[in-house]
């Protein structure tokens, strides 16, 4: 019997004492019953208290950003009276057909036209320096589609000067409170396209968001081509493939501790590595995106391995069970159902990236730049620089044109993370 | 008993999981013509044992496999072995049926697909059907091989996890506790599948219940603390137990 299995059962001491019965109604159990109702009750109180306060933060955020922001989408403009044939352009409606049209324009004086009509129009309120710097840029595009124009007098709504542009929006200086005012009915609101399709100007009346951007469109482009990638295969690589040693654990402690370093750090590192050594151009996008993709990089790497070892592992052992190679698991299976997780983290970090300024500023993406870029290396700013920088302008068009190109980032920071919310939803793990 | 070679020989086979030695010396022969049964208490080591016979394992970075296995006398770890084919001739079914997150169709194609066994989609069509019919799962799912694998029931997952297995033409299965998941219906339909295929291919299944075992199984190892205590064939087991320790667990006395 010494190879039997069966263990000798001991005899517990505690049979011996008598039972006694719970007493489920005494009052020391009454108290522990209140006590606990309470806690339960102060907890959720502060749960709700917490969730108000920050939904109160948002709400504050956004009807300030909006009650500010939301005359910057809209310009004044005045109703001017124009007769070109009295200003001798000297211009035929056949040369505007052309490919040379704005240089004939420009040459022209169309400029000092418009002016002179202005000062004939309204020479009590200012004349020519009621109307905004690009107010003549306008009568040249509607004469382009229009050639007729330049042989009949003709009305056009022009958009007014910065000064008297805020007083009509009700927070100007007193003269210009007064212009507006003797302008009475000959002022109108439109939405100001320009503001859309211009880039910085240091008239407020024509600075634009369309530079800045057009920037940070470039810089994500670069940002996302470099850091999905090697992200991503790093992801693949440290979670499916490396042996777990000294060397990865000191990897990965290090990859969260690059997602926690501040960005100006990475604005630095690019200042050094990417101008400085490698000599690439200044304030360039190409510049700007490799600088945050060495930012967007770790938290890509994070996000892709917690999606990818949120994977089940019975769904590897399936694969592998048929055969699959290493590879075909990961690229047939586990990549499939981890790239929601994927995506989801990849668009937060690239969300976090476009809002970044700090970085930018050190590379040079902080330079006054009047003109769209239109390559990746052209000089350029991007959005949130942009905000920066009409923030610290002095003149008061700048305040709703900043709270205006507030409300656009924001607007592309909540779809970017719309999107990441409905992959997570639509793609909800099933197995 | 038969007289042809073994399909499958362990000797003297040792498995590690870091310092714990999980399996000590075991020596075994599973033939083709036969199902093999596993039994013992939890943590005895037959599922770590059955999994070193695919070398799934090897996914386990701390586990040590060392020892002889062969499979058609060919050794399944020497240097030069192909474990992605091996796992082709030796498949596995598991504990909790893990269909893939794909139709049913994809389920049982996708094995024959990585290893190019069909030449066009009417011959995969025809594997599928084919392994489908002899998992006796074709008649409840022919009208709905587009659906998710993951909506079937438990017990037809497991005979889809069956049919996935058989899809890629192996010659050992082995089954890891395939029951232990679904209740008695479920059960009983597996284990008449096993029956059915026994002959087709060596099944080795490792199991908790000793009925099963009994039900199922020609020959029974008989696994305690990592070591093989008895094996042989499943009658002399149930009815005339050589160790006193297989007796006491048979009989119910410990396990």
């Amino acid at each position: 019997m010494s190879k039997s299995l069966v263990p000798h059962a001991p005899v517990s001491t505690a049979e011996v004492e008598p039972h006694r019965p719970t007493d489920w109604r005494s009052i020391a159990m009454e108290r522990r019953i209140r006590r606990r109702y309470a806690a339960e009750r102060r907890f959720r109180l502060l749960g709700l208290g917490a969730v108000v306060v920050s939904a109160g933060f948002l709400a504050f955020l956004l009807v300030v950003m909006i009650a500010q922001g939301h005359l910057g989408f809209v310009e004044t403009r005045v109703a001017l009276p124009l007769d070109l044939r009295q200003a001798r352009l000297g211009l035929t409606a056949e040369r505007l057909r052309g490919p040379g049209a704005d240089l004939a324009l420009a040459g022209a004086g169309l400029e000092r036209a418009v002016d002179a009509a202005a000062n004939r129009a309204y020479p009590m309120q200012g004349g020519a320096a009621l109307l905004s710097d690009g107010a003549w840029l306008r009568v040249r595009d509607r004469i382009k589609r229009d050639p007729h124009l330049l042989s009949r007098p003709f009305m056009l709504t022009l958009p007014v000067a910065s000064a008297i542009d805020v007083a009509a929006k009700g927070n100007g200086t007193p003269a210009a409170e007064r212009s507006v005012a003797a302008l009475g009915p000959r002022l109108s609101r439109g939405i100001a396209w320009s503001f859309f399709s211009g880039a910085d100007s240091t008239d407020a009346t024509r600075a634009g968001i369309w530079g800045g951007l057009k920037g940070s469109l470039l810089t994500m482009l670069v940002t996302l081509a470099l850091a999905f990638p090697i992200g991503v295969l790093s992801a693949i690589y440290l979670e499916e493939y490396a042996p777990r040693n000294r060397a990865t654990d000191f990897l990965e402690v290090s990859i969260n501790n690059l997602a926690a370093v501040p960005s100006i750090v990475f604005g630095l590192l690019g200042l050094a590595v990417f101008i400085g050594t490698l000599h690439l151009p200044r304030s360039a996008p190409i510049v700007g995106g490799l600088t945050l993709a060495l930012m967007t990089m770790p938290v890509i790497v994070i996000a892709s391995r917690n999606a990818i070892r949120a994977v089940a592992p019975s769904i590897r052992d399936a694969a592998l069970a048929v055969g699959a190679s290493p590879i075909q698991v990961v690229s047939h299976h586990v990549l499939p159902l981890a790239a929601p997780g994927i995506l989801t983290g990849t668009i937060i970090g690239m969300a976090r990236a476009l809002g970044e300024t700090a970085p930018l500023l050190m590379i040079g993406m902080r330079a006054f730049i009047a003109a769209p870029p239109g390559s990746l290396t052209d000089p350029a700013t991007a959005l949130p620089v942009q905000i920066f920088l009409w923030s610290d302008q002095v003149s008061r068009g700048f305040v709703e044109k900043t709270s205006a190109a507030i409300l656009v980032l924001l607007v592309f920071l909540l779809a970017m993370n719309g999107v990441a919310i409905l992959l997570r939803n639509r793609f909800e793990t099933r197995w | 008993m038969s007289n042809n070679p073994p399909k499958m020989t362990a000797s003297h086979v040792d498995v590690h999981y870091g310092s714990n030695h999980a399996i000590r010396d075991v020596s075994i022969d599973v033939y083709q013509e036969d199902v093999t049964a596993f039994i013992g208490p939890s943590g005895c080591g037959k599922s770590t044992f059955l999994r070193s016979l695919n070398r799934m394992n090897d996914t386990i970075p701390t586990a040590r496999v060392s020892g002889d296995i062969r499979l058609d006398g060919e050794d399944i770890y020497a240097r030069g072995m192909d474990v992605v084919q091996l796992r082709a001739r030796v498949g596995m079914v598991f504990q909790k049926p893990n269909p893939f997150p794909k139709s049913i169709y994809e389920n049982v194609a996708y094995g024959p697909k990585i290893h190019g066994l069909a030449q066009s989609k009417a011959e995969l069509d025809r594997i599928v059907e084919r392994s489908l019919t002899r998992a006796g799962l074709w008649n409840e799912v022919k009208d709905r091989l587009s659906d998710s694998g993951t909506t079937l029931s438990g017990g037809q997952q497991q005979r889809l996890c069956i049919g996935r297995a058989i899809a890629v033409d192996p010659e050992v299965i082995l089954m890891d506790e395939p029951c232990s998941a679904l209740d008695p219906v479920a059960t009983a339909r597996i284990e008449e599948l096993i029956h059915d295929l026994r002959g087709r291919y060596a099944i080795v299944i490792v199991t908790h219940n000793m009925q099963q075992a009994a039900r199922v199984s020609q020959r029974t190892a008989f696994f305690h603390l990592g070591q093989l205590i008895e094996y042989g064939d499943t009658s002399d087991i149930f009815t005339n137990p050589r160790q006193e320790r297989t007796k006491d667990y048979i009989t119910g006395r410990y396990g």
